[in-house]
């Protein structure tokens, strides 16, 4: 049946099943594959992407469930690539295989959207679901805190378009 | 298939041994000039025919188009290594290329660019030598060339920044392909006696640059096999079978499937090449509707004969095998008898690791597809040249009609050496007509993940007056992955018997021990439960558990500092002195590296209640090439419950010149944290012939916030380049079994280490 999605600002129309998890819609129906499969049970963050703002696992989440939502993923986050996060990820270097980075990414920003300054407690607590096999997590930290303290978040957040 | 074996034989050994018998042509490709290592029977011909003719099939590395643009071709997969970026700049230092107007092409298979491994750590250490004089030849030739359209001499020319410089004139690398003829050869003496450059002069080797593959990471832009489509394909989710091997299917019931929107068929798998016996693949419009289907098809299996192996039952086995004496003898130096007869004290402890799983992040997949008469396959692998003859067994195709696409992997760590997961896309190709693309989920993925072997090692040392060491014994049983899937890599020990050398390095350490025996077995009822892998470091990830608590043990039954006590031991004296080119200094680096870490973390200074700091050295990957390692772990022990908080590790490498600074210090971040996941965090076993934690709700690898502080430094050194990629795994483990013992009495013997082991530990130790 069909379902509509609004993806990083755009509308889209799906003929896919109410419980298809919207990770699935956004990679094999939309080819955006920027968003990965990694457990599919909500425990690695691979699969990131915002929701109203908000970083939600998309393997887990029924495209029904979201259909009046804003979504965004990796693609949407800025036009550019250019987010500061993205930058700060760039900087220091903090891909290896780089496979769980966009799930970082996307919840990273949805940290800094709500706190822009966080402690380290605060950035372990909140990216603590995010898996990185290569253990990267030294310098995601690192990024994050750049990013921060680059302080032109806000006007990057702007940038992903959130409707409602 | 004999004859692919010995082909793949002949190809790996001269890639990993750098044994060649090659020159080096240059010449026109098209527009461009390509720089490539042949064959030396072919170097009596005209480069540029050879270079333009497909039979003779030139390894082609390099080439510089008409506007400068300079592409080295990379056969190593990438996989968070950054390794592209390091071989390039290994050319590119030589060639004097301006950095800017280098690329990375990462190549699909072809038999022209030789053998396809990406393991062992070996990379650099493999490509170093002839990558620089690639470079160095091409230099050559351009300054030449150069120095020919400028009408001066060659030698008042250098070469700088892709530009060739004669005093007030000059003329770019691009100029010089655009307007010049260059065609020349070198052979194997010529190439050998090009000068290269000292360390000192470097630009490039040894200076931190951003990695190329970065930015498409950061950017969700990357294309791993996952990401790959291909027109006109169809999805599909294997059910998997209840053992590895010996299963078959009796019957496929899917009825209730038919429902399920966008659910095509289900294929039970015939495969002559023995990869994926008894599996059935459930084939959709899309991986979603493969899934649902999945999850309402009833396969009846006849299980094979491991169906009911538990991971005790392997355990005991591998218990039995070292009580029974039998084994390869990898060592068996004269005089071990007469050294334990000598002895006052001997020494014994058994050590053991449990299964351990890759659980690298992209679930494994390909698609497997026919196109103009070839099969392709498209994927993200480690070891195309092991893998293809598998594929062209399982197909009944001659190896020169597949080919593999190359893609990025979402995490490597071995488990695409075993390239299993290839053949479901390929017979489900030809099966069904059409390119099928076989995504494994996470479960899958791990239930049939080629699992580090659990294992059982028993070390002995015999001591004598003033607890001086007289002679060692080390013995060990695991599952072999080199038996299994690469059998032409099995050493034959000291007694005839065969064994896998990845599956026992590290017991041939660098101490003077005396009499030092070691002794191999393969766990036989491992391997036929299950492939046992090659994991981040293979067995170096459990001999030095062993070896390096059991040395920790001794200095503690001596009396003697920990360090102090290695320090006495590594001598660099006779068969430890080490040799060029890999081991300059031999023993010697090792305890350098050792003063080093201890001197960076404090070691001895006086320490809270339940804190404790450990100390282990090891040797990286092999003997052959060794990463001097050294690692201090500072952890607190909860005496009431046994947790063990890992505080800091400080760790010390010297690993020849470094290459790429920044992404050798990644990947010994990544290593370290993978060492203390492998000791703290993860861990599974076998009940009833299958992984029991499957997904992270049981497999829990280390998170952000478990992440110690880490301090690490590498030795400046301008020696041979050797491997980064595992060696920091190997040692963090046995640092932070010591620093348990340091902070709480408490001997642990076995990885992982669980809190209940910890606080069996202490109550034992309030015993004794």
């Amino acid at each position: 049946m069909a379902v509509t999605l609004k993806i990083n600002g755009r509308d889209v129309v799906l003929d896919i099943p109410d419980d298809t998890p919207l990770l699935w819609a956004v990679r094999d129906e939309l080819d955006l594959k920027g968003t990965k499969f990694g457990c599919g049970i909500g425990m690695c963050g691979a699969c990131t992407v915002h929701v109203n703002g908000v970083a939600q696992r998309s393997c887990i989440t029924p495209v029904a469930s979201v259909a009046n939502a804003s979504i965004t993923t990796i693609e949407g986050l800025n036009a550019e690539g250019e987010h500061p996060l993205q930058q700060a990820w760039i900087a220091t270097q903090t891909p290896q295989c780089g496979y769980c980075q966009s799930g970082q990414i996307m919840q990273a920003a949805s940290l800094l959207a709500t706190n822009a300054n966080p402690t380290d407690a605060e950035i372990d607590t909140a990216m603590g679901g995010n898996l990185c096999r290569c253990m990267a997590y030294t310098r995601i930290k690192k990024a994050i805190k750049m990013a921060a303290s680059a302080g032109s978040l806000a006007t990057n957040v702007g940038s992903e378009v959130v409707h409602g | 298939m004999d004859k692919q074996i010995d082909e793949a034989t002949n190809s790996t050994t001269e890639q990993t041994q750098g044994v060649t018998r090659r020159g080096f042509m240059i010449g026109s490709v098209g527009a461009s000039v390509a720089m490539a290592m042949v064959p030396a029977a072919l170097l009596g011909g005209c480069a540029e025919e050879i270079l333009n003719t497909q039979p003779f099939e030139p390894t082609v590395w390099y080439s510089i188009d008409p506007s400068g643009a300079i592409s080295v071709k990379v056969t190593k997969a990438e996989m968070g290594q950054h390794v592209g970026t390091s071989l390039a700049r290994i050319v590119a230092e030589e060639l004097e290329a301006d950095w800017s107007a280098v690329s990375i092409d990462y190549v699909d298979t072809d038999a022209k660019y030789g053998a396809y491994v990406t393991g062992g750590s070996w990379s650099v250490w493999t490509s170093f030598d002839q990558l620089s004089r690639a470079g160095a030849a091409g230099r050559v030739a351009l300054i030449e060339e150069g120095a020919r359209l400028l009408g001066v001499e060659p030698g008042q020319c250098v070469a700088e920044n892709s530009q060739v410089v004669c005093g007030n004139k000059q003329i770019s690398y691009a100029d010089i392909v655009a307007k010049g003829q260059l065609s020349r050869t070198y052979t194997d003496e010529q190439l050998a006696s090009l000068p290269l450059k000292a360390a000192k002069d470097r630009k490039l080797v040894g200076v931190d640059t951003l990695a190329l593959d970065v930015p498409a990471k950061s950017q969700g832009t990357a294309i791993y096999g996952i990401d790959a489509t291909y027109e006109g394909m169809v999805y599909a989710k294997p059910l998997l079978p209840p053992t590895r091997y010996g299963s078959s299917v009796q019957s496929v019931d899917d009825s209730r499937a038919k429902s399920v929107q966008g659910y095509q068929q289900s294929l039970v798998l015939d495969d002559p090449s023995n990869s994926v016996p008894g599996w059935v693949l459930v084939v959709a419009d899309s991986y979603h509707a493969a899934q649902r289907a999945a999850q309402v098809i009833d396969v009846k299996w006849q299980a094979g004969p491991t169906a009911a192996v538990q991971e005790a039952d392997l355990i005991a086995r591998a218990d039995e095998q070292i009580a029974s004496g039998e084994g390869a003898l990898v060592l068996d130096d004269a005089g071990i008898d007469a050294a334990f007869d000598a002895a006052e004290q001997v020494l014994e402890a058994r050590y053991t690791t449990s299964t351990a799983l890759h659980f690298q992040l992209e679930p494994v997949n390909a698609i497997g597809l026919q196109n103009d008469g070839k099969w392709e396959l498209h994927t993200g692998a480690q070891w195309q040249s092991l893998s293809m003859p598998v594929y062209a067994k399982a197909l009944g195709e001659p190896e020169e009609n597949i080919v593999m696409r190359t893609h990025l992997l979402g995490g490597g760590f071995g488990r695409r050496l075993n390239g299993d997961y290839g053949v479901p896309a390929l017979l489900a190709a030809k099966a069904l007509g059409k390119p099928v693309k076989v995504v494994l989920s996470r479960e899958d993925d791990s239930r049939f993940d080629s699992p580090r072997s659990p294992s059982v090692q028993h070390l002995r040392m015999a001591l004598g007056a003033n607890s001086q060491v007289l002679g060692m014994q080390h013995a060990a049983s695991a599952g072999w992955p080199t038996a299994e899937l690469a059998s032409f890599f099995l050493a034959e020990g000291t007694n005839g018997e065969k064994y896998d050398p990845f599956s026992i390095n590290g017991a041939d350490h660098w101490y003077d021990v005396g009499p030092h025996q070691v002794r191999a077995m393969m766990n036989d009822l491992a391997q036929q439960t299950f492939r046992p892998g090659w994991l981040r470091s293979v067995a170096p990830g459990w001999t030095n558990w062993a070896s390096e608590s059991f040395m920790d043990e001794a200095a503690h039954m001596s009396g003697v500092d920990p360090l102090v006590f290695r320090q006495g031991l590594l001598t660099g004296q006779g068969k430890n002195a080490g040799s060029a080119p890999n081991a300059v200094g031999g023993a010697k680096r090792m305890s350098n590296v050792l003063a080093r870490a201890a001197a960076k973390a404090g070691w001895g200074k006086p320490l809270p209640e339940g804190q404790g700091m450990g100390i282990a050295c090891t040797f990286g990957q092999e003997r052959a090439m060794p990463t001097w390692t050294a690692c201090v772990a500072q952890v607190t022990v909860d005496a009431d419950s046994g947790a063990v908080s890992l505080n800091k590790l400080t760790i010390v490498i010297d690993a020849g010149s470094i290459v790429h600074p920044d992404g050798a210090l990644a990947q010994t971040e990544g290593a370290a944290l993978w060492g203390a996941s492998l000791a703290l965090h993860e861990g599974t076993e076998f009940v009833d012939g299958q992984v029991k934690d499957t997904n992270l709700n049981g497999y829990r690898p280390m998170r952000m916030g478990d992440v110690p502080e880490l301090d690490i430094e590498f030795v400046e050194s301008d020696q041979q380049p050797v491997g980064l990629g595992e060696p920091a795994t190997t040692v963090v483990g046995p640092a932070i079994g010591n620093a348990i013992f340091a902070a709480a009495g408490a001997r642990v013997r076995h990885l992982p280490i669980r809190p209940d082991a910890v606080k069996q530990a202490i109550s034992e130790a309030k015993l004794a």
